[in-house]
């Protein structure tokens, strides 16, 4: 951006003499630093009231299944597991959907219809999760209880992943609102990276007689696969993290079932649903430590996805339109 | 490969591509169907004006959820707002190598942490201290969830505003503070608005950190340090609830929900239309 870079740099790095210069300063800094502060602070509480049950279960809070509130014992097993299963389903039927869309947007579709499209897109993401979920538990569960896990049953059910009874509510349930939900995030950055693409990667392929579709897949696409992988991890951050509608939709039973069918429960929805109900504080910790898991996971995914995503376009934003 | 075959490739892939485009928006067509379908028969003049009804009586409303948003929505916003477009300021005027680059990547990092988490960290901060879950630890959390958005958002439409215009201003022996002030951020005002109408829509729908912040209420405000009822939490207690009646206002409150939500993505998409995208 030379926008910035076109103020004389000597004046700048003089200290202001002006009182509200430097005042102005001051506080724009802390602002920033406010952030840097936030997540410090975050990180330093979910540690602090995840010790006591820390002390208690050390590491075989990791390691084991049981999740008993009135013996007082407690494992994390079915909710990492859950919330990898979901996340994992998710992504299966998101990631195709979504860079399919990235690339129409910012590759093949008319110019014309592209920004209403964008925008729609958006409005997929805009949607709040709790109405994800309304509509879970009143379309999308029904609807594989009646159709699509009978039929899945009776021409895969050989596997052990399409056995038991048809609930509706479950796994599969949970991964596909996960999907919806999730697609949106993908096919935003990853068109945001395509766009970032510099234009004389296109020429130069279109120049040698390439077809559009030919052009994005050696020039583009190859060009932005750093980014477009980023953009995957950004939807596999949301998709772990995502509380209200896996909630409403997954059943919410602590255990490890092979079968897509079973119900689950993932990290953040076993805290969304007894968080209010802890009455003990070994109860209350072990569902922060589940927190702080999430947290853990979620920033080593994001921060991975937003280097990947800076390495193609840099920091700032900075679009071609 | 033959020219044919190439072209045939090429006629695939974009029909493919466009047909992913068209199922990731599918959903949303499908849920506002549903939700209009549903919802629009319960939203009547009651649902605006009504207290929830106790259990087992039919009809009710949810004004106390929409006022409870709305002054939920208004307190996070009065938090987190200021906050965040001085650090967008910070961001797209500072120099400094380090500072900015950290705090620029700790704001994405935050907008990734799950709302959830969110929510335990104003329980342990605000709740836990006070004893009592409140309005002010909701809004608390939903500032924190604003600020990271709001930044960067702020810091990318600052630096759009063209250098001459501060080059001039600065030219004339006006000190920076009264710079930024008047010329800076006046000129960058509409795309501020509208990255903190992006911000609001996505606060109005969180659910998640305000079931252990500001808890819910089935009455009327009592003030802040009070629990207070939020219009996505009603409606999550309301769907998975077993009465039809409450279903119907689930449905109701969703209804009323989305469009709160889409009418302020569309004001945002309109204020920074015609007067930004020519530079973007």
């Amino acid at each position: 951006m030379s926008v910035v870079a076109a103020i004389p740099q000597s004046a700048e790095r003089a200290a202001p003499k002006n009182i509200g210069d430097r005042a102005l300063r001051i506080v724009l800094k802390a602002a920033a630093l406010a952030i840097v502060l936030l997540v410090l602070a975050m990180a330093f509480e979910m540690v602090r009231t995840s010790v006591p049950s820390m002390r208690t279960f050390g590491w075989s809070f990791l390691v084991t299944s049981t999740w008993d509130p009135v013996a007082e014992r407690f494992g994390a097993i079915p909710f990492v597991y859950g919330t990898l299963v979901s996340s994992f389903l998710a992504l299966l039927i998101a990631v195709p959907l979504g860079l399919g869309a990235a690339i129409y947007l910012a590759e093949l579709a008319p110019a014309r219809i592209r920004p209403p499209i964008a925008f729609l897109v958006e409005l997929v993401a805009a949607v709040p999760s709790v109405i994800y979920g309304l509509w879970g538990i009143f379309v999308l569960a029904p609807l594989l209880r009646t159709w699509v896990q009978p039929a899945l049953g009776k021409t895969l059910g050989y596997l052990p992943l399409f056995q038991g009874p048809p609930y509706g509510v479950g796994m599969l349930a949970a991964g596909i609102i996960l999907a919806i939900m999730v697609v949106p995030y993908i096919t935003a950055v990853s068109r945001e990276v395509l766009l970032a693409v510099p234009n004389t990667q296109r020429e130069a392929a279109l120049a040698l007689g390439a077809t559009r579709w030919e052009t994005t897949r050696i020039a583009v696409l190859r060009y932005g696969r750093s980014g477009l992988v980023g953009a995957i991890l950004l939807g596999l951050g949301r998709a772990l993290g995502e509380t209200m509608a896996v909630t409403m939709v997954i059943g919410n039973r602590p255990e490890v079932a092979i079968s897509l069918f079973a119900p689950g429960y993932t990290m953040a929805s076993v805290i969304a649903n007894e968080f209010t109900e802890a009455t003990s504080e070994i109860y209350l910790s072990a569902l922060i430590e589940i927190g702080l898991l999430l947290f853990v996971l979620t920033i080593v995914v994001n921060a991975l996805a937003r280097l990947l995503v800076w390495s193609v376009g840099g920091p700032v934003k900075t679009v071609r339109e | 490969m033959t020219p044919g075959v190439r072209r045939r490739v090429n006629v695939l892939m974009s029909g493919l591509a466009a047909v992913a485009a068209g199922l990731v928006i599918l959903p949303l067509l499908l849920i506002f169907g549903f939700l209009l379908w549903q919802g629009a028969s319960a939203v009547n003049v009651d649902f605006f004006t009504h207290l929830p009804k106790p259990v087992g009586e039919v009809g009710g409303g949810m004004a106390n959820a929409i006022v409870g948003s709305l002054i939920l929505i208004a307190l996070a916003a009065a938090l987190g707002l200021p906050l965040g477009i001085l650090g967008g300021v910070y961001l797209a005027e500072s120099r400094d190598r380090h500072i900015p680059w950290l705090a620029r990547f700790l704001a994405d990092v935050l907008n990734g942490v799950p709302s959830i988490v969110i929510g335990i960290f104003a329980y342990t901060v605000m709740v836990l201290p006070m004893r009592r879950f409140s309005a002010l630890a909701g809004a608390f959390a939903l500032a924190v969830i604003m600020l990271p958005i709001v930044m960067r958002t702020s810091e990318e439409l600052v630096r759009l505003v063209p250098a001459s215009l501060r080059e001039a201003a600065l030219a004339l022996g006006i000190p920076e503070w009264k710079v930024l002030l008047r010329v800076v951020l006046p000129a960058a005002r509409a795309g501020i608005v509208t990255g903190a109408m992006v911000a609001i829509a996505r606060v109005a729908g969180e659910t998640a950190p305000l079931l252990f912040t500001a808890f819910g209420n089935r009455f009327w405000h009592q003030g802040l340090d009070q629990p207070i009822a939020a219009l996505p939490l009603q409606i999550f207690a309301y769907a998975i609830a077993p009465y039809d009646d409450w279903h119907r206002q689930a449905w109701a409150g969703a209804l009323v929900l989305i469009g709160l939500v889409f009418v302020v993505s569309l004001a945002a998409r309109m204020a920074t239309s015609g007067r930004f995208t020519g530079v973007r």
